[in-house]
């Protein structure tokens, strides 16, 4: 099968709107007359969700937390992008469209970023008027900050708590379509496979958490945004629910998985330290405008940060990014942390983390005004640590963030199976293989409030769709399938829990393909993810049984996906011999120690078939063009 | 730094809403740098690898953010630290010897799931009835279209950063949802887009809170002491004002 993108033709900056108008439409009285499934209710899915329905169509929307509003989105700290221009400094669409294609190190689509450059100044209007409390200054009118990756302050934020913020705004909306019913919303759902007659995606099979009842349950299209899979490394700053379970279905039932190697590691998180640790806890990188990062100079410096006098200390992002400084990319800045801590600089009681001082800026501006744009930051760091901020330096290390892998998805956002689209983290489109700082919300907005409305209408009004019911054999076997998968993990009764199995996979991606990867480490992975998996499905013990709220069942329905899923990443991150933005290969460097991508050999997004558990998947590519961004080796000296 | 220390637990175990629960004695060591979860997770693990069903609880973010956590510990719900959700509270508060009683935020308008899973669907009810500013996607103004003073916007935040977790109604000696359902209204109120709809918002919340069987406030304040955002009871005269002016137009 041939991968079409389906780019429209013509100049980059007209081709968005040029579809938008060749699109057909789906007219407004027979609008409610589509069922319409999104799964997910995160930013992606919760505007999409609550647009569709104030569009007329009959939406199902499903997350597996107890309320829409506690999506994995609502954690994000720092901010949504946008190419207001507000602070005059220099900013414009192009201008954002530019770092978004260079911030992903030339391995994203260049169309659908132009796309989310442009509607990106859309989403804060659309924010603002639901009521999202964005920071203001004085005057009353918007503020921004910089993130990294970006010379100019295009950041719209709410205190430290921008993703809550809105995600509340887009739940809000949602609420207000439940109550119109034109949205039903189904909570403490899980979706557990897709159902896919004729081709098409016609339906979902969901668990019903509380009571353990499979539910079938049709439509005319299947919308996942289902978020990201950064949980395949156990330790990660996602939620601890987020899981690629719908994406890995689906994925088995036809959709091509693209990049699964792409993963974000954010330079600045707690760093782990103990056993029992649950996940890890990320310090927005918005501190990174006011903290500077830096190590002893000395290896073995066990002296307290304030006793090290300012000639000993290594302000190494400074010193080696003069133009970027504390705010280069997250790939790099965690990459520097990583190479100071392996040589022996490291700091704390592992010395695996790096400080993060704010003795500067406190001098110069103020405690009030630190606090006032960090204070919810540095609470939640006294309460983990139990070390003030304000006193002495932050500690930090780099951990598992975000996926910029995910589903295959052509410009309408849909996937290989007509009738299932992908939104949010859960799609690959527009980070290639770096996310740039305040972007993931953006793009999840622009899927969900401004793109899908269209793109599903013209998918709707130029496709023929059967009436099928959910007695269509097709939904009899899946359910079928559910369960007996469902009974076979409740009747193994081995002696391993199915956290310990968990972290052992995590522990092996994240030594073999993780911040680094060579070609030897991950073949070992190859060998012992199918290990781990082996030993899963004899040894592994769920308590309870299927007719209940049982959550040790739902985690290994999560886990089970996950030592899947594994092997297609890492068979992913052994093809690609190149590195790029957040995927460095050893054997791929500059002479300074930067990532060294291979244009010739692998400009192009790796887009993986489904063969089969354990077996080897097929590989398509979908050639990548930079015909605005010219290709170029990324400087951010 | 972090040292181990030994607990007993009393957790509340319930199948399901409608079996009777009680009480389960287990003794814990932990790490002291470990959260309160962490602490669960391990007892639990243990329980499951002995073939024994762990307690069963609701979270998700793990960073005080999600709003799915939450437990009365010793009385106080998400425990002894001032705005802390269960998931931020560390082991570090607790010494060695500590005896610890866990159990769900009990209210009638949200009845147990099993052990310390509640149902708080009613939360959602009550923001469908008004909890939000009738906008469609697309055709709003420019973002800087209304200076917001910067001293309102604040105000709007600070009362938007509740996170939902019902602990103000499990403080309640009434059960009521006062604080929860005030935060809405007036990080709305607060602003001009809120103004249209403003005073009926706060009439239909209102409604639809005591349809769900949340109990009348008698001004306790113990919503506030509670809350781990830190959401302040005047919200609930700023909303009281809101609602009497919906009755009079
Ligand atoms: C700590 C943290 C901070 C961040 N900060 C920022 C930031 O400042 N700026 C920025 O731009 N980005 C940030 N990000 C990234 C950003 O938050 C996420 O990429 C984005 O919110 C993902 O949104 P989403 O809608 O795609 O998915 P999510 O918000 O993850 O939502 C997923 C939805 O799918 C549902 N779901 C999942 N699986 C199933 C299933 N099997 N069945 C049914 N439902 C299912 C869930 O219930 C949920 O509703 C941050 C991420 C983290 C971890
Ligand atoms: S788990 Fe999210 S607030 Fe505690």
């Amino acid at each position: 099968m041939a991968l079409d993108a389906k780019i429209p033709s013509g100049p980059i900056a007209e081709k968005w709107s040029k579809h938008k108008f060749e699109m057909k439409l789906v007219n407004p009285a027979n609008k409610r007359k589509y069922n319409i499934i999104v799964v997910g209710t995160g930013l992606a899915g919760a505007s999409a969700a609550a647009s569709l329905g104030e569009l007329g169509y009959n939406v199902k929307a499903f997350c597996f937390q107890d309320s829409p509003r506690r999506a994995h989105s609502i954690a994000a700290q720092g901010g949504i992008n946008a190419a207001k221009n507000y602070a005059n400094d220099g900013d414009s669409i192009h201008r954002l469209f530019y770092d978004t294609v260079k911030g992903g190190d030339y391995r994203a689509r260049e169309a659908n970023v132009h796309r989310l450059a442009e509607v990106s100044c859309n989403i804060i209007d659309q924010c603002v008027a639901q009521g999202v409390p964005f920071a203001r200054e004085y005057g009353g009118l918007l503020d921004n900050r910089s993130f990294g990756g970006a010379q100019v302050s295009r950041t719209f934020y709410a205190r430290g708590q921008t993703g809550q913020q809105l995600l509340l705004g887009a739940y809000s909306a949602l609420m207000k379509e439940t109550a119109k019913g034109t949205v039903k919303m189904f909570p403490r759902r899980e979706m557990l496979d897709l159902v896919v007659i004729d081709d098409k995606a016609r339906g979902i099979i969901v668990r019903n958490l509380i009571t353990g009842e499979l539910e079938r349950h049709e439509a005319d299209a299947v919308l996942l945004a289902t978020g990201g899979y950064g949980n395949v490394f156990y330790l990660s700053t996602n939620a601890i629910g987020s899981n690629v379970t719908a994406a890995w279905r689906a994925h088995k039932k036809g959709a091509f998985f693209a990049n699964p190697c792409y993963t974000q590691i954010h330079p600045t998180c707690i760093p782990v330290h103990g056993d029992y640790q649950s996940k890890l806890t990320l310090m927005s990188e918005s501190l990174r405008n006011d903290g500077r990062v830096w190590v002893p100079k000395k290896k073995g410096d066990t002296r307290a940060p304030k006793d090290i006098p300012e000639s000993e200390r290594e302000y190494y992002l400074e010193n080696r990014y003069p133009s970027f400084g504390n705010l280069v990319p997250r790939d790099i800045a965690s990459r520097n942390a990583k190479s100071v801590c392996d040589d022996g600089l490291g700091v704390g009681s592992t010395q695996m983390a790096v400080y993060l001082d704010f003795a500067d800026a406190i001098k110069r501006l103020g405690r009030d005004s630190i606090e006032e744009k960090y204070g919810n930051l540095f609470e939640m760091y006294e309460r983990i640590t139990g070390e003030d901020p304000y006193a002495t330096p932050m500690m930090i290390y780099p951990a598992v963030h975000y996926t910029m892998g995910g589903l295959w998805v052509d410009y309408n956002l849909q996937s290989t199976i007509p009738g299932m689209f992908v939104l949010g983290e859960a799609n690959f489109s527009d980070h290639g293989a770096n996310r740039l700082g305040a972007s993931a919300l953006m793009q999840g907005l622009a899927d969900g409030y401004f793109v899908i409305p269209y793109t599903l209408g013209n998918y709707l009004a130029t496709n023929k769709l059967e009436k099928v019911t959910t007695e269509h054999p097709e939904f009899v076997a899946a359910e079928a399938a559910q369960k007996e998968k469902i009974e076979k993990l409740l009747s193994i009764k081995g002696t391993r829990t199915v956290d310990s199995f968990h972290r052992e996979l995590g522990m092996v991606m994240w030594d073999k393909c993780g911040m680094a990867r060579t070609e030897e480490g991950l073949k070992e992975a190859l060998v012992r993810i199918p290990q781990i998996r082996d030993e899963f499905w004899k040894n592994v013990t769920v308590t309870g049984s299927e007719g209940e709220f049982n959550q040790v069942l739902e985690r290994a329905g999560r886990v089970a996906d996950f030592l899947e899923f594994a092997e297609t990443m890492v068979t992913d991150a052994l093809n690609r011999k190149e590195s790029c933005g957040g995927h460095f290969r050893e054997e791929s460097q500059t002479e300074e120690g930067e990532a060294k991508r291979d244009d010739e050999n692998f400009c192009h997004v790796n887009a993986w078939e489904y063969q089969g558990v354990g077996m080897t998947p097929i590989l398509h590519k979908e050639a990548l063009s930079f015909e605005n961004v010219p290709l170029t080796q990324r400087s951010y000296k | 730094m972090s040292q181990k220390i030994n607990l007993k637990l009393k957790v509340w175990r319930q199948k399901n809403t409608s079996s009777s629960g009680n009480f389960e004695t287990y003794k814990v060591t932990t790490d002291t740098d470990a959260s309160f979860l962490e602490m669960l997770d391990v007892v639990n693990e243990e329980l499951i690898v002995s073939g024994k069903e762990p307690i069963a609880f609701d979270h998700d973010c793990r960073e005080g953010i999600c709003g799915m956590c939450g437990a009365v510990v010793n009385g106080q719900p998400h425990g002894p630290q001032r705005k802390t959700t269960l998931c931020q509270l560390h082991m570090r508060k607790f010494k060695d010897g500590d005896s610890i009683v866990l159990e769900p935020f009990r209210a009638r308008a949200m009845p147990v799931v099993k052990d310390l899973v509640v149902d708080r669907s009613a939360f959602d009810r009550v923001v469908q009835a008004g909890g939000y500013v009738s906008v469609k996607t697309g055709g709003v103004p420019d973002a800087n279209a209304i200076a917001i003073s910067k001293e309102n916007s604040d105000l709007a935040m600070d009362a938007a950063q509740c996170i939902g977790c019902s602990a103000c109604v499990a403080a309640c000696p009434n059960a009521s949802a006062m604080l929860f359902v005030s935060a809405k209204v007036s990080h709305l109120a607060l602003l001009p887009q809120g103004q249209p709809e403003r005073h009926s918002r706060a009439k239909q919340m209102v409604m639809q809170m005591d349809k769900e069987g949340f109990g009348n406030c008698s001004n306790e304040y113990e919503c506030e002491a509670a809350c781990p955002k830190g959401i302040s009871v005047s919200n609930i005269a700023r909303m009281n004002r809101d609602y009497l002016k919906a009755g009079l137009s």
